[in-house]
């Protein structure tokens, strides 16, 4: 069968099965927008492309299939370019289809030429140029392949217009689905060592102070019922990073919850003062491990990555596993009980850290009085408590996502979306909406910062047009909170450029004039009222400003560089050192 | 000079694909690792390359760098190869003042290095030499009295020793 290049690429997303395609046209991408027009793929037109990029994100993360973007060359190929560091820092498989200029004219600072293989190289798990025509269906079967396999990530196709074009030559090909992918340095290890499985099972039945370091590593190999039953049968708490808020249900007694920077008390000091680490897809990140030469000093370390450039990147594991997290914890949980030794007694350690839980809980000050602002803290409760149970939780960067992290509680794999690793402000409102096209039978909140919305509002005129009915709940403290925090805490308070006006913009005027439906909330006695409102609208989107106080501070907190022993629980609580 | 403990010699097989060179090589940039020599070629397939980068660091952040190398999808299989253990060779080409006073000096070092006369001026001559890195330094050293006008080694190549026994410290093959 004869096709161009734009057909043939359109037919091989098709072969693909993607459903939804998210960009924007341009010139050097111009061919591929007509074929589309034939394609059942449904193509969602943002507003800018990073949206674009986000929202591919949002798609991946909620539904667990690849994400696609499509932007033209020049600026909208640079546009895309912070989605793309997002998703490869937080493993997140989605392909960019980027045009280019004519294969005749790269090089020659055509108009909006831009040489985005070279920029994307190292924030990509791979990128490619396509050089004929030909090799279009081969090299996306390729990407999505790659994006998805292994350690998931970000791909790139950059695409000449000339080999898209109908009207030139150099787009005509001859349509082949390669039946079978030819890539001799990608082979990604599936199961683990069996014999460093059995390693892992001979520790774990010796140790007496375990914890098990759960990362996002386990939604990505859709191990949350694997890791459920290993926890269960060794009766083994369970720390669940930002990124795998969710993979365990935080209703389990054997959930300890988030570590880390902004962790609580127990996840935290259970890390550290731990004897076994099993760390199942986590990466020994800075803002989890705090100092690294004081993270954890008795612990044992058990590491599953199927990525093996992970282990020893921070610690040098005892026990290192190659292989997907799924595969490896399911025999994992067969050599532990092939070898049929019982748990040793660890009641006076599961007895410590239920104190520590009662000892120091998540805590703010619920006081209210006439004329105060909302707490974000009651704001985030109070939607989580009148919101369906299966809620999907998108959040931008700063405090907002922190307190989300702490206070919502996620009970199923795939609720929380945040971006973890880049740590993107503005990823929010178009990764809700991404979400939302992924699972359009689900509540979707955007938890957004006033900051942050500001960055990429711009998509709810997207999501309104195209009736996405996602909905946002902007905690308005009128500042950039976190940096805010940093500067009280570590530069004397001397507040510099952080200050934003909870008016300006109007953004309940502003949610209105993109289409949505937009409320503001001053009173604790309206918020409850907002949010059941809210819930009940399904035909568009809907913001909600509530104005929170720019007072509040996100605790616990382990600053910067310091041990993970200095836990600051907050004023009133002082310092959880031990 | 690179011969001394933080010496490593990285022996990359890739596919001979455009831009693969730029990916390997901006692995080193991004940590700010300087590649001492570098050498590229088709293998005898040519579906692929080998790539022989020395370089300066230490052993734990090669590690790291090697992992990462290793996750390249253009990057088949690495091996890090001991000096001590390897068979390294290098080439140099080298044109040197040889006026009539002093031509015959030149040419009788360049007998004893067993480099070869490629080229004759009325005042200089080129060399062409080829062997173990420390022999072209050597050899380097000894022109300089004389005076070296241009000079250009191609970096040097290396495979393991066949005789000895440790001959991959490390070794990352691709399963499959």
């Amino acid at each position: 069968m004869k096709l161009n290049g734009g057909q043939a690429l359109i037919k091989s997303l098709e072969m693909e099965g993607v459903e939804v395609v998210f960009g924007l046209p341009g010139g050097a991408i111009l061919p591929v927008y007509d074929p589309i027009i034939d394609s059942p793929i449904r193509h969602i037109l943002v507003r800018h492309e990073q949206g674009a990029g986000h929202m591919a994100e949002g798609y991946a993360h909620a539904t667990g299939r690849p994400g696609v973007a499509m932007v033209t060359s020049g600026p909208g190929a640079t546009n895309i370019v912070t989605p793309l560091a997002d998703a490869m820092m937080d493993s997140i498989p989605i392909v960019v289809i980027t045009g280019q200029v004519p294969s005749a004219a790269i090089g020659t600072d055509a108009f909006q030429e831009c040489d985005i293989v070279g920029v994307t190289r190292s924030i990509t798990k791979h990128n490619e140029l396509v050089t004929s025509a030909q090799d279009i269906p081969r090299v996306i079967q390729e990407a999505f392949h790659i994006a998805t396999t292994g350690r998931p990530g970000p791909v790139l196709v950059d695409i000449p217009k000339d080999l898209v074009d109908p009207n030139n030559p150099n787009s005509a090909m001859e349509w082949e689905w390669p039946d079978s992918i030819d890539l001799p340095g990608y082979k990604p290890t599936v199961k683990g060592h069996p014999r460093m499985i059995r390693e892992a099972a001979k520790l774990i039945a010796e140790a007496e102070r375990p914890v098990i370091y759960a990362g996002g590593g386990i939604l990505k190999a859709r191990a949350a019922e694997a890791l459920r039953e290993l926890a269960e049968l060794t009766g083994i708490s369970v720390v669940t990073t930002l990124m795998a808020r969710g993979a365990f249900p935080d209703s389990h007694p054997l959930c300890l919850g988030m570590p880390g920077m902004h962790g609580n008390y127990t996840a935290i000091t259970s890390m550290q003062q731990s004897d076994l680490l099993i760390a199942l897809g986590s990466r020994f990140d800075d803002r989890v491990t705090g100092k690294v030469g004081a993270f954890a000093p008795d612990a044992k370390i058990i590491h599953v990555d199927v990525d093996p450039a992970e282990l020893g990147k921070v610690r040098r594991p005892d026990v290192p596993i190659v292989g997907d997290c799924k595969a490896v914890i399911e025999e994992l949980i067969k050599a532990v009980r092939e070898l049929n030794v019982p748990q040793p007694d660890r009641s006076d350690w599961d007895a410590q850290l239920k104190q520590w839980q009662a000892q120091f809980p998540l805590h703010y000050d619920q006081g209210w009085n006439e004329g105060d602002a909302l707490k974000p803290q009651f704001c985030i409760e109070m939607l989580r408590d009148n919101s369906p149970e299966d809620t999907i939780v998108v959040s931008g960067v700063g405090q907002h996502q922190m307190w989300s992290s702490q206070f919502w509680r996620f009970n199923h794999p795939y609720t929380w979306i945040n971006s973890g690793g880049l740590g993107t402000m503005g990823f929010a409102v178009p990764a809700a909406v991404g979400a939302k096209v992924g699972m359009p039978g689900r509540t979707v909140w955007a938890i957004d910062g006033d900051g942050c919305f500001q960055m990429t509002a711009q998509e709810l005129v997207t999501a309104s047009a195209e009736r996405i009915p996602v909905k946002v709940a902007i905690l308005n403290n009128a500042y950039l909170g976190m940096v805010r925090q940093w500067q009280e805490l570590f530069y004397e308070e001397r507040y510099s450029e952080v200050y934003l006006s909870p008016d300006l913009p109007d953004y309940k005027m502003w949610a209105e004039a993109m289409g949505c439906v937009g409320m503001r909330v001053e009173h604790p006695d309206e918020v409850v009222p907002a949010i059941e409102k809210a819930n009940s609208i399904d035909d568009r989107p809907v913001v909600i400003d509530f104005r929170v106080d720019w007072t509040e501070k996100v605790y616990p907190m382990v600053a910067a560089g310091t041990s993970n022993d200095q836990v600051i629980l907050g004023p009133e609580m002082g310092e959880g050192g031990h | 000079m690179p011969d001394k403990p933080r010496h490593h010699i990285l022996s990359v097989l890739v596919e001979n694909k455009a831009g693969v060179l730029a990916r390997v090589s901006s692995l080193f940039a991004r940590r700010g690792f300087n590649i001492y020599s570098l050498a590229v070629a088709p293998t005898d397939d040519e579906k692929f390359s080998r790539i022989t980068i020395v370089v300066d660091v230490e052993s734990s952040p090669l590690e790291q760098v090697t992992k990462q190398l290793f996750k390249l999808i253009n990057v088949v299989k690495i091996s890090e190869l001991d000096p001590a253990h390897a068979v390294e060779r290098e080439m140099m080409m080298i044109t040197v003042n040889a006026e009539p006073g002093t031509r015959g000096q030149v040419i009788e070092l360049v007998d004893v290095f067993q480099g070869r006369i490629v080229d004759v001026g009325h005042d200089q001559l080129t060399v062409e030499l080829a062997g173990p890195p420390s022999k072209l330094d050597d050899f380097e050293d000894l022109m300089r009295a004389f005076g070296i006008s241009a000079l250009q080694r191609t970096g040097r190549v290396a495979l393991p020793k066949l005789e000895r026994t440790a001959t991959k410290l490390r070794s990352l093959g691709k399963v499959g």
